[in-house]
């Protein structure tokens, strides 16, 4: 049967690219673009960005010949506690000093798995913590502040 | 006997015993990160990178390299004993290592590994002291035709190396260029892509980039099916080889070792490259091609062989010319500018002790991984057993210190997560990000070289056809593009790429 058959994969990958090409291009064109003789700030980025447009349009052709394929499982969960838990180091880093922040980092980092039992975590963030603390701040003396000005220090 | 001076100042910066202990560290470091699921060595020097700030320049280069052999190391490791690759390029010893395994011979084939491998460290480091210096002498007389060129076949060649769709690849690198290029343009100082974000106008921060797509996003991917390792081999014995195993091991070493030295100096990451090659060839001449896939003395001898000298080689691109191979040669160079060091031909020059320290300091790191490792295999089986779940949530607090550390910018942080968001789309749209982290790095150095061999040349793009280095090199860029394209080579391609 030769109905319509693509991989959503390969059609998502060539927008993809479709659009960050246009992002730069419009951006790009925006600049000072200049001759080949003197380019400007925007003549290679606006050349590279066609180059994008193109390739994209290119999977997006080869997607359609070709039989789909499923996704595959999503880390849903791995996202929504691995993800925050960098910006949330930055945040409060500063604030809270490095011990209680990186406590908590890894703290929400740790219930991004199924398999993480309360207990178990505390256990394994605070012997994280510890040893963190020995190496990056007493041994290799990095210049963190252990506890911040949020905790009245 | 310039040669032999020079080897001799290497031994004695590499063996001074403060070198010697971060030679040491570097290597049980990568050992243990290739045996750890879920972690690799780009990730990993990612992570370090700020903290060898506080070293010597030599000593903390010495320490990263020892990571990268190191990792390649205990990824061959886990490839024998359970099947699973620690590194890209141990996926081929898995094939016949992990069947030896099975049959009762995990010890010979871990010696197998080890041998082949110091083997071919010891050549390579050999070649590496040979050829660095001509090629430097070469490398003082490039232009910045010859350097857009240098740096297109690299990039060319990291597509070669990527998994499936080549126009992805190229989609990749084309991306990773884009992202280099945000920040300020150098030559009038405009400031460009910056979406009005203060932070970005000196650009991207690597490190957080490199920590985003591989660290992070790989997490994310290990995430989405959690299954406990089996490790049935609880214990090794039997760690010597046979008499049998010597005769069937020795040609295929000696093969892998070329061909291994020869990929490696290709810019672009020789070292996965090798061992694919060197197991195909190892298919092709032995007599008995049968046995391949069923536990082959040769499966494991060559590839082994291959991958080691390759990594040690792609060392030469980046000691000679600062132009890196692959992501960890990236990250090198990330640690020598860092240290006030401009990679390129001067460094041979200007920084003796540092050049043939690091040359040395590999010789000795692959002393040092086959006297410490062999005994203490067991060691290594015992922490192939620590469930996953148990060691992303520090991977996530390292990369943070460590991403932090290096300019204190909080802005960083939010880079990572943003780029390892990145980085797990691109995953699951089955784009490689080492093609992108590369186009990354060489981005700025790629519109510099261009638009200075322009200026020189009046306009005229023949600049770079007319001369003979430029186009030897632009050349072989295409003929690696050709090669992959062809559909039959395609083919065969995909086939070994399905391995892993």
């Amino acid at each position: 049967m030769k109905s319509l058959s693509f991989s959503s994969r390969d059609i998502v990958c060539g927008l993809l690219f479709i659009l960050v090409g246009l992002f730069f291009a419009m951006q790009a064109y925006g600049l000072e673009l200049g001759t080949a003789f003197r380019m400007g700030p925007g003549y290679f980025p606006f050349v590279l960005a066609g180059i994008l447009i193109l390739l994209g349009i290119i999977v997006i052709i080869q997607g359609t010949q070709i039989e789909h394929e499923p996704m595959g499982p999503i880390a849903w969960r791995g996202m929504l506690f691995i993800l925050p838990a960098p910006i949330f180091f930055g945040l409060t880093v500063r604030g809270l000093g490095f011990v209680p922040s990186l406590f908590l980092t890894a703290l929400i980092a740790a219930f991004a798995s199924t398999k993480m039992r309360p207990g178990m975590a505390l256990l394994l963030v605070g012997g994280l913590t510890i040893f963190s603390v020995v190496v990056f701040s007493y041994a290799l003396g990095l210049p963190f502040r252990r506890f911040g000005p949020w905790l009245g220090q | 006997m310039e040669l032999f001076n020079n080897l001799v100042l290497g031994f004695t910066t590499a063996g001074a015993p403060w070198n010697l202990f971060f030679c040491f560290v570097g290597v049980i470091l990568g050992t243990l990160i290739g045996v750890l699921p879920g972690i690799g060595a780009t990730a990993t020097i990612a992570m370090l990178l700020p903290i060898t700030f506080q070293l010597e320049p030599v000593s903390s280069l010495i320490m990263l390299a020892g990571i990268y052999y190191g990792a390649q190391y205990g990824g061959s490791t886990t490839a024998i004993l359970i099947n699973m690759p620690g590194e890209s390029s141990s996926a081929v010893t898995a094939i016949d290592g992990y069947q030896m395994a099975r049959k009762g011979r995990a010890g010979a084939a871990l010696a197998i590994a080890a041998i082949g491998s110091f083997f071919a460290g010891t050549v390579s480091t050999i070649l590496v002291a040979v050829f660095a210096p001509p090629l430097t002498a070469v490398a003082l007389k490039f232009g910045s035709a010859e350097y857009f060129s240098l740096m297109i076949v690299g990039l060319v060649s990291s597509i070669a190396l990527a998994h499936g769709s080549v126009v992805k690849a190229l989609g990749m690198v084309v991306l990773g260029l884009l992202l280099g290029l945000v920040g300020t343009d150098i030559y009038t100082g405009t400031p460009r892509f910056n979406l009005g974000i203060l932070e970005l106008s000196d650009g991207l921060n690597f490190v957080a980039v490199a920590v985003g797509v591989f660290g992070i996003a790989e997490i994310l991917r290990n995430l989405e099916n959690e299954h406990d390792r089996d490790v049935m081999i609880k214990k090794v014995t039997n760690l010597w080889p046979t008499k049998q195993d010597w005769k069937e091991m020795t040609a295929p070493i000696l093969r892998g070792t070329a061909i291994g030295s020869a990929l490696g100096i290709l810019p672009g990451g020789g070292a996965i490259l090798a061992s694919f090659a060197s197991y195909t060839v190892e298919k092709r001449m032995s007599k008995t091609p049968q046995e391949f896939g069923k536990g082959a003395v040769a499966g494991v001898a060559g590839p082994e062989s291959a991958n080691n000298a390759g990594a040690q080689t792609s060392f030469i691109p980046m000691l000679t010319l600062g132009i890196p191979a692959n992501p960890v040669m990236a990250l090198m160079i990330g640690a020598m500018i860092i240290q006030g060091i401009v990679p390129g031909p001067n460094v041979a020059t200007e920084q003796p002790a540092l050049f043939w320290g690091i040359i040395a300091s590999m010789w000795i790191g692959n002393l040092m991984l086959i006297l410490l490792n062999l005994p203490l295999i067991g060691l290594w089986v015992k922490l192939l057993t620590i469930p996953y779940y148990m060691l992303f949530p520090a991977i996530i607090a390292f990369c943070s210190i460590g991403v932090y550390s290096v300019n204190s910018n909080v802005f960083d942080l939010y880079a990572v997560a943003f780029f390892g968001l990145i980085g797990y789309v691109l995953a699951k749209l089955r784009c490689e990000p080492a093609p992108l982290l590369l186009g990354f790095v060489l981005g700025p150095l790629l519109e510099e070289h261009l638009r200075r061999a322009m200026i020189m040349s009046r306009g005229d793009a023949t600049t770079f056809v007319t001369r003979p280095i430029s186009l030897t090199l632009l050349l072989l860029a295409a003929a690696v593009l050709v090669v992959v394209l062809l559909p039959s080579i395609r083919k065969k391609r995909d086939e070994v790429f399905v391995e892993d």
